[in-house]
């Protein structure tokens, strides 16, 4: 009797001690990985995010700081993370507000004013807000996207205005996604107030869904399985995607085309400006400021179109040659007042979802 | 066992105070503290977001079609899965623990891939674009039931293969028909097990994220990718606390009446250590036995196969292109190679399947303890479950509001990543172990007791292998669901460490044969890592191979 009570308290007093050393461990873990260390700058950003190898390792070696990423999802819940966590931020810099989220951003006051190093390099026509709390550090165009292969074996032209797009022949070939769960579908939603004002653009998308258009909830389903052009192939030769896709899709692909297999229509397209700032109750503020300095380097925004396939906001910084060769540049992009995006998002989503999918 | 020795008393309520405290720490405070944000405007009680629940016709809406999907959907999985877990538990053939395997591969895989298989099988341009499934109530069903025909398969199949089948010949013998025997024999004892399965598929229908998202399309929103949209696109709290607090009182009921219906008592199947023996092939049992491989074929293969198709597919014909660049950062625009990110989430599951272990086998013991079975054990048994049903997005949002100061400052380390998926884990270990344990024949212990066996003995022959049988299962479970854990990934503040589910979303999110290329290949490779492992684990879990 003494004996089985024993063996089985032995393996229970086994099991509490590997938990309680797990629990332990696992406070001792965070310690040691927070490392509050004054050498370290933690930049919290969204998935989209990306840095070379060798960019990150000579931001590193001049500032003699250890960079670490915290990733926290996509664009908008990334910034809704660092909202609600602002009196103690997970980290010093928060890269990923565009002007669609920045009134957001600016309102729930998570960045402390820093001027940065080389400022005056950053075209000014970028500039997102006056008080320096967001450096523009890229700029995306979201504009739809043809199919090349399916246009040339169908007799039909390739359109080229949104009210093109309208058309019940187009219309039907059209997937795009939707605003109110994908960014990349809030800057088309915003492309159309911008070119038919608040008045006339509900009836713009009437026509669109008459003409049969598909709405997808998020970026990926829209061109890896709906979009014909892409290696999903899918059955819609339009979607709503960035003027970058074009070159990403001859720089990744096995072997390289001589020729990219998708296009722009550059006369669709919306401008996200996206911007960087510190933290305001950073740990690290001073290592903070140097983070953002390094942001808008020349090292770093040449880096950037290649990793993150947007275009740099420094004046004069080179891009690669796919990106002039097979990408585009809209000329006139549509672009709205952040403070009108912020006061009306939500009452547009509103309205967008009863006009298209109710 | 020795029931009355006050120092095992002492012990169990200790380790069961450990496990209460843990569940408290990472679930019931984080969940409460977003919650409680959300109703309290400056200090005061406001509920008025709960009314706009009734009075919000988009919101109505959405409640609705999730129960009605979710109920379907736990529906068809029963239907599916009962006749395949005879086939698959029962009868004796070649390749079982390959075809158990291949079912459980949609469970164990994230969302995002399973869904994107269902899109390139239903797809205009699929296999089975004819049938024009896309988008429909009906595509949502169907990857919900490929995805939970598993949960139904497993563990009715693993209390019908220990079932004492002697009750059933004699009903065959006393003349009975084979319906008959099987409704009024069969059934009853294996009843714990089907309303637990089917407890578990309503639940993860209910709440399931990935695949609505992927599959449903903008019409089809439940409350679950409601309470995402609301907080990390809207920042809209308030009404996200409205659909979590209906949620959770939905789970809960669920969760309630469940236990009630299921419950193990005393007509519950006695559980045979060595497990029955297998079924030989006759031609009626060939016939079952073909059909159920054919659902399975339909149900798991067909999806699967396309994506192992399009893992090989490249641009001039069929290769390995994809594969060769799993270990490369080149031709992919990740932080970490893929293969790099399949080691991090072996190492995750790892972990999490050490926590969720032993705090479900804590919970099931004390559950199951037949006197002196206490109050608490009961509340923590329900009380464990509610993880199923709860938010992913909530719960990630929870961490970050509340492991905010040290020593728990852990928003920003690693650990959180397995204990989230711990606590998404544990319900299974618990809900596996139970059934197994409750029913270890009191007999046989008191059988081998008159045989002159020491307690010891006893707790070796009789108790240990229950246990140990409950502990694998439980195991293969937690580290395969570890292994796929999506949603609540995603939502935690993640250093670089990636895991692969997260990989592949990134992957899917870059234009460029090679992003997608390089997707596929790892969602292969995610699948293989899991068959082989549950290959190991089902050698162990299921008894006796005839």
């Amino acid at each position: 009797m003494i004996r089985f009570t024993r063996s089985t308290s032995l393996r229970a007093l086994l099991a509490s001690s590997v938990l309680t050393l797990l629990l332990l461990s696992a406070c001792g873990g965070a310690e040691g990985s927070a490392s509050s260390g004054s050498k370290t700058v933690t930049l919290v950003t969204n998935d989209s995010f990306a840095i070379s190898k060798s960019a990150q390792r000579s931001f590193e070696r001049s500032s003699g700081l250890k960079l670490r990423i915290l990733r926290g999802g996509d664009a908008g819940a990334t910034l809704n993370q660092s909202i609600l966590t602002k009196s103690r931020p997970l980290g010093d810099v928060f890269f990923g507000v565009d002007n669609t989220l920045l009134t957001r951003a600016l309102r729930a006051g998570i960045f402390t004013p820093y001027k940065p190093l080389g400022i005056d390099q950053i075209d000014p026509k970028l500039t997102l807000d006056s008080q320096a709390r967001v450096t523009p550090v890229d700029v995306g165009d979201v504009c739809v996207n043809y199919d090349r292969i399916w246009f040339a074996s169908h007799d039909l032209p390739i359109p080229k205005t949104l009210i093109d797009l309208a058309l019940p022949e187009y219309a039907r070939l059209l997937v795009i996604e939707n605003p109110a769960t994908s960014s990349t579908g809030l800057a088309f939603m915003l492309a159309t107030i911008a070119e038919f004002g608040e008045r006339e653009w509900r009836n713009y998308w009437s026509s669109l869904r008459t003409g049969g258009v598909e709405v997808v909830d998020g970026w990926e389903q829209a061109y890896n399985s709906s979009f014909s052009g892409s290696a999903g192939k899918g059955d819609r030769p339009l979607v709503v995607s960035y003027a970058t896709s074009p070159p990403a899709e001859v720089i990744y692909a096995d072997p390289r085309p001589s020729s990219a297999p998708t296009g722009v229509l550059t006369k669709t397209c919306f401008r996200q400006i996206e911007g960087v700032g510190v933290l305001k109750n950073a740990k690290h503020p001073a290592n903070a400021k140097l983070l953002v300095d390094f942001m808008i380097s020349k090292r770093f925004q040449s880096d950037l179109p290649l990793q993150m396939f947007v275009l740099p906001a420094r004046l004069g910084t080179e891009v690669p040659p796919e990106f002039a060769e097979f990408g585009a540049t809209p000329k006139d992009p549509y672009s709205l007042e952040p403070k009108k995006i912020a006061a009306s998002r939500d009452r547009w989503i509103e309205q967008w979802t009863d006009t298209v999918l109710r | 066992m020795d029931r009355h020795s006050p120092a095992l008393t002492l012990l169990r309520r200790a380790l069961l105070s450990a496990a209460a405290f843990f569940f408290a720490v990472f679930f019931l405070w984080p969940i409460s503290t977003v919650i409680t944000r959300g109703v309290f405007v400056d200090g005061t009680l406001d509920l008025s977001p709960l009314t706009k629940l009734l009075s919000n016709s988009g919101l109505r809406r959405v409640i609705v079609f999730t129960f009605l999907q979710a109920s379907v959907s736990t529906l068809g999985a029963l239907v599916l899965g009962i006749p395949g877990a005879y086939a698959f538990s029962r009868l004796a053939f070649r390749g079982r623990a390959a075809v158990l395997a291949l079912l459980t591969l949609p469970f164990v895989l994230p969302t995002v891939v399973v869904g994107s298989a269902f899109v390139a099988l239903l797809g205009e341009n699929g296999p089975l674009g004819g049938l024009h499934l896309n988008g429909s109530l009906a595509a949502i069903v169907l990857a919900q039931i490929c995805f939970n025909y598993a949960v139904v398969v497993r563990s009715v199949g693993s209390q019908w293969a220990h079932i004492d089948h002697s009750a059933a010949q004699a009903s065959r013998t006393l003349g009975a028909g084979p319906a008959r025997t099987w409704l009024r024999v069969t059934l009853p004892s294996i009843k714990p097990s089907i309303v637990s399965s089917a407890l578990i598929v309503f639940l993860f229908c209910f709440t399931s994220f990935g695949l609505i998202l992927i599959l449903g399309g903008p019409g089809t929103a439940t409350i679950e990718t409601e309470i995402y949209r609301a907080t990390m696109q809207s920042l809209d709290l308030r009404t996200a606390a409205a659909l979590s607090i209906l949620q959770i009182l939905v789970v809960g009921g669920v969760i309630l009446s469940g236990m009630r219906f299921g419950r193990v008592d005393g007509r519950s199947p006695r559980w045979r250590p060595s497990g029955s023996g297998l079924l030989k092939l006759n031609s009626k049992r060939s016939l079952v036995l073909t059909a159920n491989l054919f659902i399975v074929a339909m149900l798991v293969g067909a999806p699967l196969g396309v994506l192992v198709v399009r893992s090989f597919t490249t641009s001039s014909g069929l290769g390995l292109n994809w594969y060769r660049s799993l270990g490369q950062l080149g031709s992919t625009g990740l932080a970490e190679t893929p293969l790099k990110a399949l080691s991090n989430s072996l190492t995750f599951a790892a972990v999490a399947t050490f926590i969720a272990v032993p705090l479900g086998l804590i919970i099931a013991l004390a559950v199951t303890v037949k006197s002196g079975q206490t109050r608490s054990a009961r509340v923590m048994e329900r009380a464990v479950m509610l993880p199923l049903g709860v938010s992913a997005v909530t719960l990630g949002l929870g961490y970050l509001l509340t492991l905010d100061t040290p020593p728990l400052d852990l928003r920003t380390s690693w650990w959180l990543i397995p204990i989230a998926q711990a606590i998404v884990a544990t319900p299974f270990v618990v809900r596996i172990a139970v059934p197994i344990i409750a029913s270890t024949d009191q007999r046989l212990r008191d059988a081998a007791a008159l045989l002159g066996a020491r307690p010891s003995r006893v707790w070796r022959s009789v108790d240990l292998p229950v246990i140990r049988s409950a502990v694998a299962t439980g195991a293969g479970f937690a580290f395969a669901i570890s292994l796929g854990e999506f949603g609540a990934t995603a939502f935690i503040v993640r250093p670089e460490t990636t895991t692969l589910p997260i990989a592949i979303y990134r992957l899917l999110g870059r234009p460029g044969e090679t992003n997608f290329g390089a997707a596929m290949a790892s969602a292969v490779l995610l699948m293989s890592v899991t068959a082989a492992i549950l290959i190991l684990l089902d050698r162990d879990s299921l008894g006796s191979r005839s």
